[in-house]
């Protein structure tokens, strides 16, 4: 009886002692490891993003409504779009927002850049007061833009006016809204250019420079033929990303137009949240959203083939 | 940098004055274009300040200098911390990008470390997915996650929030920190476990400690990103003492169509300062962060 319960009990820790040397042993397995440690960011993408992206096109597919249970109606939501006079105003707005405001962006960004990229005094001063538009919450420095937009007490009208000129009502009429808005996204986003490619300049070799000016080379061509050619990369990256969040834009337009006057300024994202939150057609909205996963693919698609060929 | 200068220098010593006109004409052009770009990056701030020390009756005069304060006053930053839920707003903002900042970054560390170091089938897929996630906008998927974070019952709850931010932070702190995981040599790794220490043990004690530089940048571009976040807030939470500062700002100084402008520059001006603080810190870290491994150097 003892003895059998000594050996009950040798017996079980010997298999202890096995099962926990097996699992010791499972943890020195890279693959074991590897999909261990993948496993927190895997549920939470799969939870946050890949369900809700599938459930999405479901909706889109449904005439779902906020507390309705939906019913499958096909592509109807995208056919109604389609002739929808609201909708091809977004779809030219988004066009011309992304457009207009990345090219200027890119200049912007680029003049910023190679100034930064000079010696002058208070030069760590500058570089960090040209990135504040970026990092300070966009929808906060918007209300700032809103206010000095603002029909009757707009700053820049004040100033305007002091040199005889009657300002506009920034966001009230014609084409001015979209305008105001895009200068607002230029604003905020051409830091974003700035930084990137100065962080790209440093790093193209000094050699290089000092050798075209042994040969003469003037400092427009230096731009031309050495900084730009090295910059590719980084400029092509930038680029890419900046299109894709100026493409998706919601907070500035949310903030100082709503879209408005009379729809006039959508984006993709400002009609789908007008459309399937504040009027609670979730489906419609949904499919809303989805229109702009063509170009965003496009664009992923050309990130990734310029990535891969770097490496 | 300092060759540069010393090589334009040497070339003014022994050149004509042409050469010096033109030099002068060029640091002139310079100094014009800083201050350009200067004004243009800080107005916006200049007037956030000035408007919020403004009394009213300054603030919605047409007849006096706008661009100055003529008695400066606190009235606005006092009403946000006594008639508004201000205070709450700033802690809920905080605790949301903490809290959203050490969930993503212990995942996207384990991630981003797994896929520097290990091989195993499949791992380049994963990544490549992750990478994927990355370039998915907010505004692509906030209808249908609005309506499964309420199926949750996560709806109107901080908690919501803090699950969700991770799926935009992770992505990019994921393929930072690949980068950053990849630079630091295994051989240490290696030698630890010739000495008998676990590969879990390896990574702990060996390579994460000399990650932290990496680790800083992806924590500070985390919690500025959450601080910033709208358009999820937005959707999820509509009670007021949920809010965080930026739907705060935006929803509750409004009235109908009153504008607040007093308090709601002065809550901009508040619910700026954390990030820029932070960033002024860390301003090299954080430039490391702006294109999260994409942009090489």
């Amino acid at each position: 009886m003892r003895t059998s319960q000594a050996e009950q009990v040798a017996a079980a820790t010997a298999a202890a002692q096995t099962r926990r040397r097996t699992l010791r042993d499972y943890l020195e397995e890279e693959y074991v490891l590897g999909y261990l440690f993948l496993l927190p960011a895997a549920l939470l993408i799969l939870t946050f993003v890949a369900y809700p992206f599938a459930f999405g096109i479901w909706l889109s597919l449904t005439d779902a409504r906020i507390g309705v249970p939906p019913n499958f109606i096909g592509l109807g939501n995208f056919r109604e779009l389609l002739s929808d006079s609201i909708f091809h105003q977004t779809v030219r707005n988004a066009f011309t927002y992304t457009g207009v405001a990345t090219v200027f962006k890119f200049l912007l960004g680029m003049a910023m850049a190679l100034l930064l990229n000079r010696n002058f005094r208070f030069k760590r001063f500058a570089r960090a007061a040209v990135l504040l538009p970026w990092i300070v919450p966009t929808v906060l420095s918007a209300v700032a833009w809103l206010w000095m937009y603002d029909s009757t007490f707009s700053v820049f009208n004040w100033m305007l006016a002091k040199v005889g000129i009657q300002g506009p009502i920034w966001l009230g009429d014609g084409r001015w809204p979209l305008f105001s808005l895009i200068v607002v996204n230029i604003w905020r986003g051409a830091p974003f250019y700035g930084i990137n490619f100065l962080a790209g300049m440093q790093t193209i070799p000094k050699e290089l420079y000092e050798a075209a000016q042994i040969d003469g080379a003037s400092r427009v061509r230096q731009f031309w033929h050495i900084t730009l050619p090295m910059l590719q990369p980084v400029i092509l990256v930038v680029l890419l990303l900046s299109i894709i969040l100026t493409f998706a834009d919601f907070q500035l337009v949310w903030v100082l137009t709503r879209g408005g006057p009379a729809n006039s300024t959508h984006l993709f994202a400002t009609l789908a949240y007008q459309v399937g939150l504040a009027s609670a057609q979730i489906g419609a909205g949904a499919a809303i959203s989805l229109f702009m996963f063509p170009v965003l693919s496009i664009i992923v698609f050309v990130i990734i083939w310029v990535l891969r060929r770097e490496q | 940098m300092s060759s540069s200068a010393m090589t334009t220098s040497t070339m003014g010593d022994s050149s004509t004055t042409r050469y010096r006109y033109e030099r002068y004409a060029f640091r002139l052009m310079i100094a014009v274009g800083v201050s350009v770009v200067l004004i243009f990056a800080l107005f916006p701030f200049y007037w956030m300040v000035v408007t919020s020390l403004k009394p009213n009756q300054e603030l919605y005069s047409v007849t006096t200098n706008p661009l100055l304060v003529r008695k400066p006053t606190l009235d606005h930053f006092l009403y946000l911390f006594q008639r508004t839920l201000y205070s709450r707003w700033m802690l809920n903002s905080a605790l949301v990008a903490v809290a959203a900042t050490a969930l993503s970054m212990t995942a996207a560390t384990l991630a981003g470390y797994a896929l520097a170091r290990y091989r195993f089938p499949g791992a380049n897929f994963l990544g490549w997915a992750i990478f994927i996630t990355y370039l998915i906008p907010p505004t692509l998927l906030f209808l249908p996650l609005t309506q499964l974070v309420f199926q949750m019952g996560l709806g109107n709850k901080l908690l919501g929030l803090i699950l969700v931010y991770p799926t935009f932070l992770i992505p990019f702190s994921t393929w930072l920190l690949i980068g950053y995981f990849r630079s630091i040599p295994a051989d240490l790794e290696e030698c630890a476990m010739i000495d008998g220490a676990t590969r879990i043990q390896a990574f702990l004690r060996i390579t994460l400690p000399l990650a932290i530089p990496g680790l800083l940048s992806v924590g500070i571009f985390s919690f500025t990103l959450s601080w910033n976040e709208f358009l999820y807030a937005l959707a999820f939470i509509s009670d007021p003492a949920a809010k965080t500062i930026p739907i705060g700002v935006t929803s509750e100084l409004v009235r109908g169509d009153v504008f607040f402008w007093g308090e709601l520059m002065a809550g901009a001006l508040l619910g700026s300062i954390p990030v820029a603080v932070i960033y002024s810190f860390f301003a090299d870290y954080f430039v490391a962060g702006l294109t999260a491994g994409a942009v090489k150097g």
